[in-house]
């Protein structure tokens, strides 16, 4: 049957929201295939405002693989504004795709990425709206199958309830597989209903089902056990790695919008996976191994996105995108190519070598050289250490001075505050190196217009981790040790001035830790702080800590177990993680001695570039590093 | 410090006129520069651009229908590095761009007042004298409307009240509208029961907005729409003081322009002229 449109009734009130074009669809590279003609339907959605969420490469990508097939159609929707939110309740319209302005429900599959676990509650508006029951035990044929995906879905146990499925890892296999099961699945008349095509998906080993597990828990609030309840389920999911990422060049035709986005650019994800092993970084151990894109291909990605955009900027994307081993060539060879044509060139830098001064160079050819971004993470030696982020102050010195030597006047640094074994002096660290960056700028330039910004992150532990063990660093010392940095630098009269400090307080992080770290308890919570209003948790506008901190009380009234208990407290080596069954490939075993080396400050070196230490991923994901040099050059392109 | 060449210069200044139609009307002019200068990398036109560190295509706008507002006849210009056939440029970009934001004319600048053809030629938006629009009242009866439009010509002048960029403005509306009628055919065809007007509104400081004129309507005669009207401006141009019509503004270009090979400039016959609107119905999705 085909589902009709809601444009017409949504039409006549998009003059009463803000930013209406974020609800009308029509980007260039959108696509709407004929309803009655696909057999599966997915209806994809990153949780969070559509200037936010359009330019999400996990879901463009899935968005474009999906359609490529036959009988399969994919359509996009993004969280709606509050004063939209409010608009649709009164007129009773749902969540709706930006594509057709189909109803969510009508879809056969919901998928949703979570980049960061701050969506939750954002998709309980998009469940509410679309007319689908908040909890999946309450769901039947009709609805739509739930799945969750995106790094927050390496630990969906929080969002439980909430779900039907999740997903981890790389999503472009695993998408079509679960988009095979559904077909064969509706194809002989959906037997045994809901169930049993969840259990289909279960059975074969790369979907987790959250309700076809049990979790059982101590006396004291600790888990005792997550089992399988039937027969056929397996006891651990495992991670999806795609291999040879040249098989996979997504996005081809990359989304176009109208309306103004967060990053108004064509990305290209140059490499997936980082082995430089920083301890604090989920991405960097769920992602492994190191899985390069080869130079050929990324020109050619390049070449093809920028002729389907139009698009102005490129962007060469990865965790440590410095680190390709031909992104020498890789920069050279693009600068070449796009020199004169207005377009501009951008790397995520973060690795501090001069080597990086060397690619900003090409990367900046006769443009102007304004700031350049390095990550110490850590202020003081020690906390590198423990962090496992190998950079020296004095190799920070000298490539801040190489850079101030060519030109670029301003440098951007990135800490974290509350890290583990973290003191006050290690935060304090941060303003000793800041001054010295401006005295090595203004040595090097002799000028006084040198400037530097250090921005601040909270640190949040997260699952997969060596510090999933960690006590998260409690809110109040984070916002007392930033509060004396602050102090610090306003205080120096030579130096002062030329740094700019920029942190958040430590509220949020504690929220994110509890969300992070979470078990199936905590969704109560989640529910709590939607039904009393919580919305785009992300937004510090939207984001309240006393709703927070008010609902989890009372949500987790009947447990052994609160708020600090799943932030401040430390766990120890036995203790069942609320993830232990989701299997990232990290070695559990191998994890525990690298928090005890960081605890230790010991540190450990690349794999790439020194023998395997064991962490686990390749031999239990069946993969292996793939990096260059393949040797080949980007030759210019012909006239166009 | 880097610096880069000296950008190319201005070879051909391109008139273009351009259509919002559809659920694009609900595009702002950011998003309309946003989309116009891609869909110009993409159709791969030379466009010019300025110096400095931070270059910027030279494409320059007169004017821009608001938000939710849907147009026939919306204006830019734009300077290219080399000569280029306006009738490929429109074709061209008429393709790289999201159906909804359509290409409806392209006629090269023609000289400036002076005759020297090198000289910058005479501004677009000094032209734009004048709007038509037409209004789409929903649910309105078309009685209801006559009689709203009939007090409302027969005012003097109806002062309103809007928030303005200066904070809250009161001015009169009824001095810049030089027609207004209903159009009842048009109402008849409709799909819904609705009022049609059609009207001609000089541009003025502070702009006399449609919205402006529908507050007008209730201030004289308890005109309420039930729903969002929906609003088109169907052109802009040199008002004809005689007819209270509005002219072409590119035809002076067109006049004066300087012929660039045999094929150039679009031919005559299809050129859509001011005041039609060039799709049945410019506001449906």
């Amino acid at each position: 049957m085909p589902v009709e449109s809601l444009f017409p009734r949504l039409e006549p009130l998009l003059p009463s929201v803000q930013k209406p074009i974020q609800y009308v669809g029509g980007e260039l590279n959108s696509q709407v295939k004929e309803w009655d003609g696909a057999d599966v339907r997915w209806a994809l959605m990153y949780p969070d405002a559509y200037e936010v969420g359009l330019p999400n490469q996990g879901v463009q990508i899935l968005y474009e693989i999906l359609n490529e097939r036959d009988g399969v159609l994919a359509e996009r929707t993004y969280s709606v504004w509050p004063d939209m939110e409010a608009v649709m309740r009164e007129h009773g319209i749902p969540q709706f795709t930006v594509d057709a302005h189909r109803p969510v429900a009508a879809f056969d599959v919901f998928g949703v990425s979570f980049s960061t676990e701050l969506g939750y509650t954002n998709l309980l508006t998009a469940l509410d709206l679309a007319g689908i029951p908040l909890e999946a035990a309450d769901r039947t044929d009709e609805h739509p199958i739930v799945v969750a995906g995106g790094h927050a879905a390496f630990n969906p146990e929080p969002i439980a309830d909430f779900v039907d499925a999740a997903v981890l890892g790389d999503g472009e296999e695993i998408a079509l597989a679960i988009t095979e099961v559904v077909r064969e699945w509706k194809g002989e008349g959906s037997p045994g209903g809901r169930d049993e095509l969840l259990m289909r998906l279960a059975a074969s080993g790369g979907v987790y089902v959250p309700r076809f597990y049990d979790v059982t828990y101590l006396p004291d609030g600790r888990i005792q056990r997550v089992a399988p309840n039937r027969p056929g389920v397996p006891w651990r999911i495992e991670k999806h790695t795609v291999m040879d990422l040249d098989q996979w060049p997504y996005p081809k035709k990359p989304l176009v919008p109208l309306a103004e986005t967060v990053h108004e650019r064509f990305s290209v994800e140059i490499f997936r996976g980082c082995t430089r092993g920083c301890r604090f970084c989920q991405a960097g151990m769920i992602t492994r191994p190191v899985r390069e894109r080869s130079i050929t291909t990324i020109g050619d990605m390049v070449e093809q996105g920028l002729k389907e955009s139009g698009f102005q900027e490129v962007g060469l994307l990865s965790l440590s995108s410095a680190d390709h081993s031909e992104i020498g060539d890789v920069a050279k060879g693009l600068a070449d190519r796009y020199e004169g044509t207005n377009t501009s060139l951008s790397l995520p830098s973060t690795r501090v070598d001069a080597f990086n001064i060397t690619l900003a160079n090409e990367f900046s050819r006769g443009g102007r050289r304004s700031g350049l971004t390095f990550a110490p993470e850590g202020g003081s030696e020690r906390m590198r250490k423990v962090i496992n982020k190998m950079v020296t102050e004095d190799d920070l010195i000298r490539t801040v001075t190489t850079a101030y030597e060519n030109g670029w006047r301003q440098v951007k640094l990135y800490f974290m505050c509350g890290l583990p074994t973290e003191e006050d002096e290690d935060v304090l660290a941060i303003a000793g190196m800041a001054k010295r960056v401006i005295q090595a700028g203004r040595e090097a330039t002799g000028r006084k217009d040198i400037r530097c910004t250090v921005s601040i992150g909270g640190f949040v532990p997260k699952p997969h981790t060596p510090f999933q063990w960690a006590a998260q660093c409690d809110h109040e010392t984070v916002d007392r040790r930033l509060k004396a940095l602050k102090d610090e630098l306003r205080g120096d009269k030579e130096y002062g001035r030329a740094i700019g400090l920029r942190y958040h307080d430590g509220q949020p992080s504690i929220i994110e830790g509890l969300l992070s770290r979470g078990d199936r308890r905590v969704g109560k919570v989640i529910r709590a702080v939607w039904e009393d209003g919580g919305r785009f948790d992300g937004w510090s506008e939207h984001f309240s800590y006393e709703r927070w901190t008010a609902c989890a009380e009372k949500a987790l009234a009947g447990e052994p177990v609160d708020l600090d208990w799943y932030t401040v407290r430390e766990r120890d080596e036995v203790e069942v993680l609320p993830w232990d069954h989701l299997d990232a490939g990290l070695d559990r075993e191998w994890l525990w001695q690298d928090w005890q080396d960081a605890v230790d400050e010991t540190e450990v070196e690349d794999c790439r570039w020194t023998p395997c230490y064991d962490c686990g991923v390749c031999p239990t994901m069946g993969t292996e590093i793939q990096i260059g040099p393949t040797g080949r050059k980007l030759l210019p392109l012909s006239v166009v | 410090m880097p610096e880069g060449p000296a950008p190319a210069p201005v070879i051909q200044r391109l008139r273009v006129r351009y259509a919002k139609r559809g659920r694009l009307r609900f595009t702002s002019h950011r998003d309309i520069s946003r989309a116009v200068e891609r869909a110009v990398r993409r159709a791969g036109i030379p466009v010019a651009f300025s110096g400095g560190f931070t270059p910027h295509p030279k494409i320059s706008y007169a004017g821009a229908a608001a938000t939710g507002v849907a147009s026939e006849a919306e204006y830019l210009e734009i300077g290219l590095t080399e000569t280029r056939d306006p009738a490929r440029v429109q074709a061209d970009l008429d393709a790289a761009l999201p159906p909804g934001l359509d290409i409806v004319d392209v006629v090269p600048a023609g000289p400036g007042r002076t005759g020297d053809a090198q000289a910058r030629p005479a501004a677009l938006a000094d032209r734009l004298e004048a709007s038509q629009w037409r209004i789409r009242l929903d649910g309105v009866a078309h009685d209801a409307a006559a009689a709203a439009v009939a007090a409302f010509m027969a005012a003097e002048s109806i002062e309103v009240e809007r928030l303005t960029k200066k904070g809250r403005r009161r001015f009169d509306v009824r001095a810049a509208v030089s027609t207004c009628e209903l159009d009842r055919r048009a109402a008849e065809a409709a799909d819904a029961p609705c009022a049609i007007l059609r009207m001609v509104v000089r541009h003025s400081t502070p702009a006399v907005r449609p919205d402006d004129i529908l507050t007008g309507l209730r201030q004289v005669a308890d005109l309420a729409p039930p729903s969002p009207p929906l609003v088109t401006r169907l052109a802009q141009g040199p008002l004809d003081a005689a007819t209270g019509g509005l002219a072409d503004p590119l035809d002076p270009d067109r006049e004066t322009g300087l012929p660039i090979g045999d094929d150039a400039g679009p031919a005559g016959g299809a050129r859509p002229r001011p005041g039609d609107p060039a799709s049945a119905d410019a506001v449906s999705a």
